[in-house]
């Protein structure tokens, strides 16, 4: 344990609107701390250079999953088990669902939240690549009020996001409009559970009549943060399912990733699992559009 | 800190009150301190074991508010108000609970060290899927590693604390006894 | 000694010992524990692999006054780790040789400021070429140990291998690797010492060999007999590491402690522990084998390599183990077996379970599956065909007098997985589905106790006595740490004496209460300190006939009162016994041959594997273990004792990956250093065959490192079996896998039909 509790402000204004208040009055300052796993294992390891820190932990406002016609709302402090627990969200969208299920423990999905995930910016986020392909759109707060931007948007960089110094992440929509598309999401980690993704790839599309019309792509440790893969998108879409399609939406893929060597894993091995990953979704496709 | 390197409870850190075990308890610590610190320094509750300091091991593990949490990553401050529950508080009147007497009949503690935040999750699991099946166990259970067992009479202990009440004797392994004269 | 007479507790499935105070949170382990008036202690350490120190400056921002600080000059007695060779020193003195080398230690009472003073110790070196693997240091460009970089070798021979070579129909070679490998114990190394001119020091800690760091402490402090005590608290998993380790932290602890006036514990955090301690030997094991043309074995040939790390610690007993069991359960007329082991500067390495064993199973088990591959044979009948018996000799030339049997135990494994089946099964399916599965199997053995005449040297001395209460208590050194060692000594003792389970307790694993009974290490505790105990019992039994009356048959009543008599009459009740080595053991020490062992226990392992070739993730399907251990003293423990050791072995094969950069481990945190999780672990079959050995404790013979030999080899020839690709490297990863399998295929191709 290198972390000194007495060395950290932690500060619970106990409302959103004191949060935002306090993030105005002093932009850039405070560090917000939800379910504080990610956070709190740098406290320990003695590396949490955030020094004032303001809990949004136990804000209701914050945490609520609100269904309407259009969407579904998911409160950025909602955590991962809050999500597995929503039978709306389990029927419409059971790609996060099921990516809910796969972060850490069952201890660290009841702190760990949607929020926290993104903001966090691991280009390795469990949830991201389900919210790439479901078109996902974040909304921010402060004082100033709120905006829209779509989830692809949201990261620009490694660990660096669009939020400006008084903003917090209010919530996360889901357009309900995924009822016919077929849906993927594979998650290669070093093991079944505890396991950081090495490789994850979600996917969303609307396949009629032998032909791709609508095709979305989300991926997790090809790229310095999320990404959509607009390349091997651009490939699939509007084109018929055949052999020469694979092949180049593979190209695509290959030429648009840029997947590292880690203490993980190599580069070598995350390309490769990539195209493996998308022709399993492709097959799925045809086997199930047959 | 005073000069004895012991932590200070003054009234200089305001008070977070929570509930352990049933009992209500008031602590004057940072707010940043971690649960598992609490416990074990404030309260000398040291059941709760520090495995990794990094929310991996779950020896950590205890129950807030219905809810299984590494208490290695939670400030106290977000434990306030809360009703937490420890190893210590599994036990009946100063009796092994069924989980417990389970455990004690089918090997799933050997070591020790990750057995009160096994119990922790198993606890959590059963109280939420009373009969869970082998693979919501292995899930319920993925949080918490287990160096000595290979899990396996985890498993087992788990099972046998679902059948409890008509549970059979817990299957030993087949046994061969082979007598050569001597 | 009856082993046929019907048991009431050995055999039995009893509650584990100290099981209900695991149970409620009440186990004390080292953090567990205050003293009054305690202070931290913290390690400032090399950040270079090999160099000598050029200064060591304090910032001056921090007021040291308030710290203990110790270095080598602080040192009383000798500045060595007493172990086996004189080569470690407590405190690196001028010169360091390994990342992570203790230089300074610091005590303060406050953590927070303790950890910034280490941030404040600012250490300036003059940088050596260092030696990162088997291969630089046997070219010795770069002398970093001794003469030669050779920590120890061996050279084992049995009749004459290179006139077999001329005659062979086959002749098979082939190199295999195993990495390193963490022991994870879930409790980090801790201790807490304290240090009074009356008393001396006192360590409590979390340990495997109470007299091992007693040992090193007296040397440390030069200190007599009754001015050291040590007190094993309740360890939390040690499967070796804790074996040598605990004395490098006690020693330090205990400097400090007598430093600064006050009891100083020291508690590793997990980045440090797996940073700075002990772990399994690296190994590179090459073979070349010759067969005639029915694939009957008739020479091997071994070169068997170690990585040692910066200090000798254990590797020369390391060694001899992997050399003893290089050669499998075979029988063969020729062979020889050339062991060595090199230091490098990585941090040393030290006991992990199988101790050796482990990675030359690993070589052996492949190696055969190869053998067969080249040779067109079934791996199940060569191994059938070349299967040791009682009466042959096995590579020291010793005549193996116990029964054999390895048939019996492939049979039963064979048909308890359903081997051939599923082979064809797999046969056919894989041909049309991406995950490939395959079944591979493992032979081995594992000795029991300690190496030829290891045990005389020991000397251990335990047995029991009989308190004022009238509960009997087992006196020995040996420790629990999750195996059982409380249990089934109280069995013995219980079962020997014809009392309950709940009259015996086991006496405190203090120095300045037991005798020393030897390590908890070796497979030894249920065989040789068990049997001691057990003569131990039977010696008062006669004595208390002899001069209190008690009768040719007894009650536990009766067997209580004769104590009471006795103890009125003579103020104390004990018996002592000291190991006496079965008749007829011969072991020359310098040609490695005669009795390697006492007793052997015999393997069958096999593992059903499934690659998946989208993601090359190789995992365990199912695992079933056949083992012949003599007689299983209780079943529960016994099983638990071989799920986990299978579970260990799994890692080893394709998780466990320690990963080195510049001499230090990156991937020292756990969310890096990968083992299984409950979602992981295969199911585990266990079966025991019982061929209870005279010499053990009840006729059990050691049982708690075997299952760490075989799953490796397993694992890696079912992987063999389900892609017909060959991999000799453990940790076998994904990343490795496709490698392997992919890399002839270059990336733009579909890897999927």
């Amino acid at each position: 344990m290198r972390g000194n509790a007495e060395m950290h402000e932690l500060v619970a204004p106990g409302s959103l609107g004191a949060v935002l208040d306090l993030l105005a009055a002093e932009p850039g300052q405070w560090t917000p701390i939800a379910g504080g796993t990610e956070l709190m294992v740098a406290f320990s390891a003695g590396r949490l250079t955030a020094v004032k820190l303001v809990n949004l932990w136990g804000i209701p406002d914050l945490r609520t999953i609100e269904v309407t016609p259009q969407g579904i709302a998911i409160g950025a402090a909602a955590t991962f088990l809050d999500l597995r627990k929503h039978a709306g969200l389990n029927a419409e969208f059971p790609l996060l669902a099921r990516a809910a299920s796969w972060i850490g423990s069952i201890a660290n999905q009841s702190r760990a939240t949607l929020g926290g995930n993104l903001v966090n910016g691991s280009p390795a986020a469990d949830s991201s690549p389900a919210l790439l392909a479901y078109d996902a759109e974040v909304e921010t707060i402060s004082v100033r009020g709120r905006r829209k931007v779509p989830y692809s948007e949201f990261h620009t960089s490694y660990k660096r996001n669009v939020l400006a110094a008084d903003e917090l992440l209010y919530a996360i929509h889901l357009p309900r409009r995924f009822a016919r598309h077929r849906q993927y999401l594979r998650k290669v980690g070093t093991r079944r559970a505890m396991a950081i993704a090495k490789v994850a790839i979600g996917a969303t599309a609307l396949f009629e009549q032998g032909m791709i019309r609508e095709i979305r792509l989300g991926a997790a440790s090809l790229a310095p943060y999320p990404v959509r893969l607009k390349q091997t998108e651009a490939a699939l879409l509007d084109k018929p399912l055949t052999r020469e399609t694979v092949l180049a939406a593979r190209s695509a893929l290959l030429a648009e990733v840029q997947p590292i060597d880690d203490i993980r894993s190599t580069a070598e091995y995350r390309r490769r699992v990539a195209v493996n990953l998308l022709e399993e979704f492709l097959l799925e496709l045809r086997r199930e559009g047959l | 800190m005073n000069a004895n390197g012991k932590a200070r409870t003054d009234a200089h850190w305001p008070a977070i009150r929570f509930t352990v075990n049933g009992e209500n308890r008031t602590v004057n610590v940072p707010p940043m301190k971690r649960l598992l610190d609490v416990l074990r320094e404030d309260l000398h509750l040291t059941g709760t074991k520090e495995g990794c300091g990094e929310g991996e091991c779950g020896s950590c593990s205890v129950r807030m508010n219905d809810e299984l949490v590494n208490s290695c990553l939670v400030p106290v401050l977000q434990a306030a108000n809360a009703e937490i529950q420890t190893v210590e508080g599994l036990a009946l009147d100063g009796e092994l609970n069924p989980l417990q007497e389970a455990f004690l009949q089918n090997g799933g503690a050997q070591c020790g060290i990750c057995t009160p935040g096994m119990l922790m999750a198993a606890a959590q699991l059963l109280a939420h899927s009373p009969h869970p099946s082998e693979a919501e166990i292995r899930e319920g259970l993925a949080g918490n590693l287990c160096r000595c067992t290979g899990f396996v009479r985890i498993f087992a202990s788990v099972a046998a604390a679902v059948g409890a009440a008509e549970s059979e004797p817990a299957k030993e392994p087949a046994m061969e006894q082979t007598h050569h004269a001597r | 000694m009856n082993t046929h007479a019907t048991t009431r507790i050995v055999g039995a499935p009893v509650p584990r010992k100290e099981g209900v105070d695991k149970l409620v949170g009440r186990a004390c382990y080292v953090d567990d524990m205050e003293r009054e008036g305690m202070w931290y202690g913290a390690t400032v350490r090399s950040t270079i692999p090999r160099g000598l120190i050029r200064s060591i400056a304090f910032d001056r921002r921090i007021d040291w006054s308030e710290f203990t600080v110790v270095t080598a000059a602080d040192i009383g007695g000798e500045n060595i780790i007493q172990l086996i060779v004189a080569d470690q020193p407590c405190l690196a003195d001028g010169k360091v040789n390994h990342c992570e080398e203790p230089i300074l230690l610091l005590a303060h009472p406050d953590r927070h400021k303790l950890r910034e003073a280490i941030g404040g110790v600012k250490i300036e070196y003059d940088p050596l070429p260092p030696v990162f693997s088997i291969e630089e240091s046997e070219r010795q460009d770069q002398v970093v140990w001794g003469a030669d970089n050779l920590l120890k070798s061996f050279l084992l021979e049995k009749g004459d291998v290179d006139s077999a070579w001329a005659g062979a129909a086959h002749i098979v070679e082939g190199e295999y690797r195993t990495g390193a490998q963490e022991h994870l114990y879930i409790e980090n190394q801790g201790v807490i010492a304290e240090y009074s001119a009356e008393d001396g020091v006192t360590v409590w800690g979390s340990l495997q060999c109470p007299y091992y760091v007693f040992k090193a402490l007296r040397g440390i402090f030069d200190l007599p007999e009754d001015k050291v005590r040590v007190v094993q608290t309740e360890t939390g998993g040690a499967f070796g590491g804790k074996e040598d380790y605990p004395s490098v932290l006690a020693c330090h602890a205990a400097l400090l402690a007598k430093k600064s006036g006050h009891p100083v514990k020291m508690v590793y955090d997990r980045m440090e522990d797996l940073a700075a301690t002990t772990k399994r030997h690296p190994a590179r094991v090459r073979h070349r084998t010759a067969l005639d043309k029915d694939g009957k074995l008739l020479a091997i040939e071994i070169h068997l390599d170690t990585d040692g790390g910066a200090y000798s610690t254990l590797s020369s007993t390391v060694l001899s183990r992997a050399t003893l069991h290089s050669t499998g359960p075979y029988l063969c007329p020729n062979v020889r077996v050339r062991a060595c082991s090199w230091a490098t500067n990585h941090v040393p390495y030290g006991a992990f379970r199988g101790f050796g064993a482990p990675q030359a199973v690993f070589a052996m088990e492949r190696h055969m599956d190869e053998i067969a591959a080249v040779t067109g044979m079934d791996p199940v009948d060569l191994r059938r065909k070349n299967f040791l018996h009682e009466g042959e000799t096995n590579a020291t030339e010793q005549l193996m007098r116990e029964p054999i049997i390895l048939d019996k135990l492939l049979d039963r494994a064979l048909q308890e997985c359903d081997y051939y089946s599923k082979r064809l099964q797999f046969a056919r399916e894989n041909t049309r589905n991406p995950v490939k599965r395959g079944m591979g199997i493992a032979a081995f053995y594992h000795g029991s106790g300690f190496t030829g005449s290891g045990e005389v040297y020991l000397n251990s001395l335990a047995g029991v006595d009989v308190t004022p209460e009238g509960k009997v208590r087992v006196l020995v050194s040996n420790t629990e740490f999750g195996q059982g060692t409380n249990t089934i000594l109280t069995q013995i003792a219980s079962e020997a004496l014809g009392i309950e389970y709940s009259d015996v307790t086991m006496a405190a694993p203090d120095t300045d209460m037991v005798p020393n009974s030897g390590p908890t290490v070796a497979s030894r505790t249920s065989m040789v300190v068990g049997r001691l105990i057990e003569r131990a019992c039977q010696q008062l039994i006669s004595l208390l006939r002899e001069q209190a009356g008690l009768g040719a048959k007894h009650t536990r009543e009766e067997f209580l009162a004769a104590c009471e008599r006795y103890r009125a009459a003579h103020g104390e009740l004990s018996s002592m016994c000291r190991y006496e080595a079965p008749p007829g053991i011969y072991w020359d020490d310098q040609k490695y041959r005669g009795e390697a062992y006492g007793a052997y226990a015999w393997a069958i392992y096999v593992a059903q594997v499934a690659v998946d070739t989208v993601t090359y993730s190789a995992e365990v399907e199912d695992f079933w273990a056949v083992q012949e251990v003599g007689r299983v003293l209780h079943p529960v423990l016994a099983a638990g004792q071989i799920e986990g050791g299978i579970a260990q072995g799994i890692g080893y094969a394709l998780y466990e990956k320690v990963v080195l950069d510049g001499g230090r481990m990156t991937n020292n945190q756990m969310t890096n250093y990968i083992m299984p999780t409950a979602e992981d672990v295969p199911p585990i079959h266990v079966y025991f065959e019982q061929i209870p050995f005279r010499y053990g404790g009840f006729g059990a013979k050691g049982l708690g490192e075997l299952p760490h030999d075989g799953p490796a080899p397993a694992i890696l020839n079912a992987i063999r079996d389900a892609t017909g690709v060959s991999f000799n490297s453990i940790p076998l990863l994904p990343e490795d896998l496709y490698a392997g399998l992919a890399a002839s295929q270059p990336v733009e191709e579909p890897a999927l039909p």
